[in-house]
């Protein structure tokens, strides 16, 4: 084989051995740690996973934050404004978390509660993240309510 | 001053952009001398008013101008003078205005520069970087004017987003700007050589310092926004894989991989094709960048507020720039052939690896940064990717490169020598070995640490071996150019930052934790005591400010303050107390009031964590280093005709340099 021919074919092999391990491990690896956002209704109508992480997305419901005296553990609610599924996070709560916020939580549901690891909550106090807000709009869409009575939910 | 005179100065400014596109590019096109002499006084005109709307964009936060919709959304009387400044570029319309005056910037320092460049190359050169321009001050003038008016005027301003308002924003973004836009000089010289049908590569040379000037502010603007992360997020971490830190990370990767081919095709004519393709997705990625996080379309601590029009201008924009240059690419490039033949055990194939696994990298990056917009498109549901996927495939695509690295400078062009290959094999295991043996009797457990002590030194050790080789094998003077000790600083960068980044992943203290005043906790060989909190007040702010006494062995080590600060606009911002040292950072932020006193608290001890930018800086020391070669020293102004003819009457030259 001529030089030429023979560096592209190392060059070539190099190429599609390198793209192949990478597209195999790639969506292997994408389809393991994916995780899929649910709003309450969506919880509520059984759609997400029992005993696999998730992401709950919606708004902290007025009056429901509730400290369990001595430990770091904070109980709330979340809503989409017509479901609502009560979470549990134990740890230090990020400084936006505030009521009437949207806010998206990761972690399992146990028992009728969502045991939070992870809470995040917007650095801009006026930004509704886009997955709260289309799966507000989508509860809301599937209740045939007219968007006036949503009541408060965007802040 | 008047906020319009801003305006027109921009609209000036993409009238100049539009001529500075189009005159230079036809004259080179039809050889027309007049035109081409306009480049350079179009691409200062340009700058000129660039620079003036930025001036008045920056003079009207100075004077409080809360007329100026842009100035009362960032903006406040209270806003202490250095954050007013840098709030010029503290959100959308005005960062635009940053990225564009860095463009200028760019710009004029080719015009002074590059003089010497091939005068039709030099045009076109130009010409693509008029292009650019004119499509982002179309963007900012039809979707994101900072100077727009608002009435009725607020007395005051709704202030600077809290987050912001660090030491981070005055470095951070104009740092990171420096570096997407650097790669568009990279990106108008590949674009001007296709244009050209330029067939011999003497462009790859005189890009080559640009890219890497380019490549060492985007390493340095990475390194700043990820030690802003670290101590302003209020949580200690360094890297989230968030969609904008990918964002950035993209370019990077590319540029590091476009770096080493274009050394390729510099010194050994090869991987031509390559290293456009390379310039043109560096750039492409630096666009993506910059559309990511300005469109809002992921969720991320960065995302603004989404306008679909703005997302749609860019990625038409991205769409044109892109689609564009690779037509051009596909019209021009397979003439582009030849180049030395390289053996399999060879420089060449070694840095061919390397490329390999950073654009493979970039590719994952990019699958899982998008995914979640694919997944929307797609209808199966809201996605995120988050580090579980990039970590553990970040960690195996590098791998292969992290081994690869200490052999590529210890071998020759064209064909390694085996028994070299050996001995340094033997060398550097043994090193590397003796160093994981050292770290466990030291006290480093588990594999992770293990893996991390050795990977480092694995690096470490390829970088002093070269070294030595030099020392011995060159003359006096001429043992470490500036390219060589730019490629020694980059790569024992990357030994620092294994270190750092491994260590302090794998030893790391994190307590999240309740504590009453007067409370202790352990952390590590650390004592962390907790004296309650006061009130205190900034200039714009108040906060609850927590006393933490740190001892060790029952000696004093630091008193930290944390805060939890209220601003004037309401916002609540934690600023973590950090107590840094070469060796451990202790850290401690300050959590919320938990009743009976008590306040919940992060008290973190994190060794090695300054070893990650530590690393990082060196990196870009490598960068900025390699410019000052005499390699990229312009000779006198030279008609295209020598140019072409200078390859082959330097070839003894450049072989003498391969062999190296």
């Amino acid at each position: 084989m001529n030089p030429v021919r023979k560096r592209r074919l190392i060059i070539t092999l190099l190429i599609l051995g390198a793209v192949g391990v990478a597209t195999t491990l790639s969506v292997f690896a994408l389809q393991k740690n994916m995780t899929y956002l649910y709003s309450p209704t969506e919880v509520d109508a059984g759609n997400a996973p029992g005993g696999h992480p998730f992401r709950l997305g919606g708004i902290v419901k007025e009056g429901s934050v509730h400290r369990v005296p001595g430990t770091l553990t904070t109980d709330f609610v979340i809503t989409d404004r017509f479901q609502s599924i009560p979470v549990s996070y134990t740890g230090i709560l990020p400084d936006l978390f505030r009521v009437g916020q949207s806010t998206i939580t990761t972690g399992k549901l146990e028992n009728g509660k969502f045991v939070a690891t992870q809470v995040l909550a917007k650095h801009d106090s006026t930004y509704m993240p886009p997955q709260v807000e289309q799966a507000i709009a989508k509860a809301e869409k599937e209740h045939r309510v007219p968007k006036t009575a949503q009541g408060g939910g965007a802040p | 001053m008047n906020p319009e005179l801003g305006q027109v100065a921009l609209i000036l400014a993409l009238l100049l952009s539009g001529l500075q596109c189009l005159l230079p590019i036809i004259g080179a096109w039809r050889g027309s001398k007049p035109l081409m002499a306009t480049a350079p006084t179009l691409a200062i005109g340009q700058a000129v008013f660039v620079a003036l709307a930025f001036g008045i964009l920056m003079w009207s936060f100075w004077i409080n101008d809360f007329s100026v919709a842009y100035v009362a959304q960032n903006s406040n009387l209270s806003l202490p003078w250095f954050y007013k400044l840098s709030a010029v570029w503290g959100a959308h319309e005005g960062s635009l205005l940053l990225w564009m005056l860095i463009l200028n910037g760019w710009t004029v320092a080719l015009v002074v520069l590059g003089g010497k460049l091939p005068e039709a190359f030099f045009a076109r050169v130009i010409g693509v970087l008029g292009f650019v321009a004119f499509g982002f001050l179309l963007y900012m003038i039809t979707t994101s004017n900072p100077f727009l008016r608002l009435f009725p005027v607020p007395p005051n301003g709704a202030d600077l987003n809290p987050v912001l308002q660090d030491p981070g924003l005055v470095f951070h973004p104009p740092t990171l700007y420096m570096g997407y836009v650097g790669f568009s000089v990279a990106f108008a010289f590949a674009i001007a050589s296709l244009l050209g049908g330029e067939l011999k590569s003497t462009w790859v040379r005189w890009a080559r310092p640009w890219t890497n000037v380019a490549w060492g502010f985007l390493t340095l603007g990475i390194v700043a926004g990820s030690a802003w992360a670290y101590y302003e997020l209020g949580w200690g971490g360094w890297w989230f894989w968030d969609p904008v830190e990918n964002a950035s990370f993209m370019p990077w990767l590319i540029g590091a991989a476009l770096i080493h081919a274009q050394a390729i095709t510099d010194k050994r004519d090869g991987l031509r094709a390559w290293t456009l393709l390379l310039s043109i997705f560096g750039f492409a990625f630096s666009l993506l960048g910059t559309f990511l996080v300005r469109s809002g379309l992921l969720t991320s601590v960065h995302a603004f507020a989404f306008a679909p029009s703005r997302g749609i201008f860019i990625l038409v924009y991205l769409a044109v720039v892109v689609g564009g240059s690779l037509l051009l690419y596909a019209l021009r490039a397979p003439k582009v052939t030849g180049g030395k033949s390289f053996a399999l055990a060879s420089r060449e194939t070694l840095m061919v690896i390397g490329n390999l696994m950073l654009t493979v990298a970039c590719a994952m990056v990019l699958l899982g940064t998008l995914y979640p917009l694919v997944g929307e498109a797609l209808d199966i549901g809201r996605i995120s990717v988050g580090p579980p996927y990039f970590g553990p495939l970040f960690l195996i695509l590098m791998t292969p490169l992290v081994l690869a690295l200490p052999f590529g400078p210890l071998s020759r062009w064209g064909k390694a020598d085996l028994k070299v290959w050996r001995n340094a094999l033997i060398r550097i295991v043994a090193l590397a070995v003796t160093a994981g043996i050292i770290g466990f009797i030291v006290g480093a457990r588990g594999g992770y640490q293990l893996l991390g002590i050795t990977a480092a030194v694995w690096v470490m050790a390829g970088v002093a071996m070269f070294a030595i080789k030099r020392w011995r094998e060159a003359p006096r003077g001429k043992r470490y150019p500036f390219e060589m000790l730019g490629m020694m600083l980059a790569h024992f960068g990357i030994g620092v930052f294994i270190a750092g980044a491994i260590l302090t992943t794998s030893m790391s203290v994190e307590q999240d934790v309740s504590m009453k005043p007067g409370a202790n906790v352990d952390v590590g060989a650390y004592d962390f005591h907790f004296n309650g909190v006061t009130e205190t007040q900034g200039p714009n702010y108040r906060a609850q400010q927590g006393t933490v006494v740190i001892t060790r062995n029952g000696k004093h080590v630091v008193t930290l303050h944390p805060q939890k600060r209220t601003y004037s606009g309401g916002q609540v911002q934690t600023e973590a107390a950090i107590e840094a040292g070469v060796f451990r950072d202790l850290y401690v932020s300050l959590g919320d009031s938990i009743g009976d006193g008590a306040w919940s608290l992060r008290v973190y001890d994190k060794p090695f964590v300054r070893w990650i930018w530590g690393g990082g800086v060196l990196m870009m020391l490598g960068g900025f280093a390699v410019v000052l070669d005499r390699r990229f020293r312009l000779k006198r102004a030279v008609e295209p005709e020598t140019v072409h003819a200078k390859p082959e009457a330097e070839a003894p030259r450049k072989l003498a340099e391969g062999e190296a």
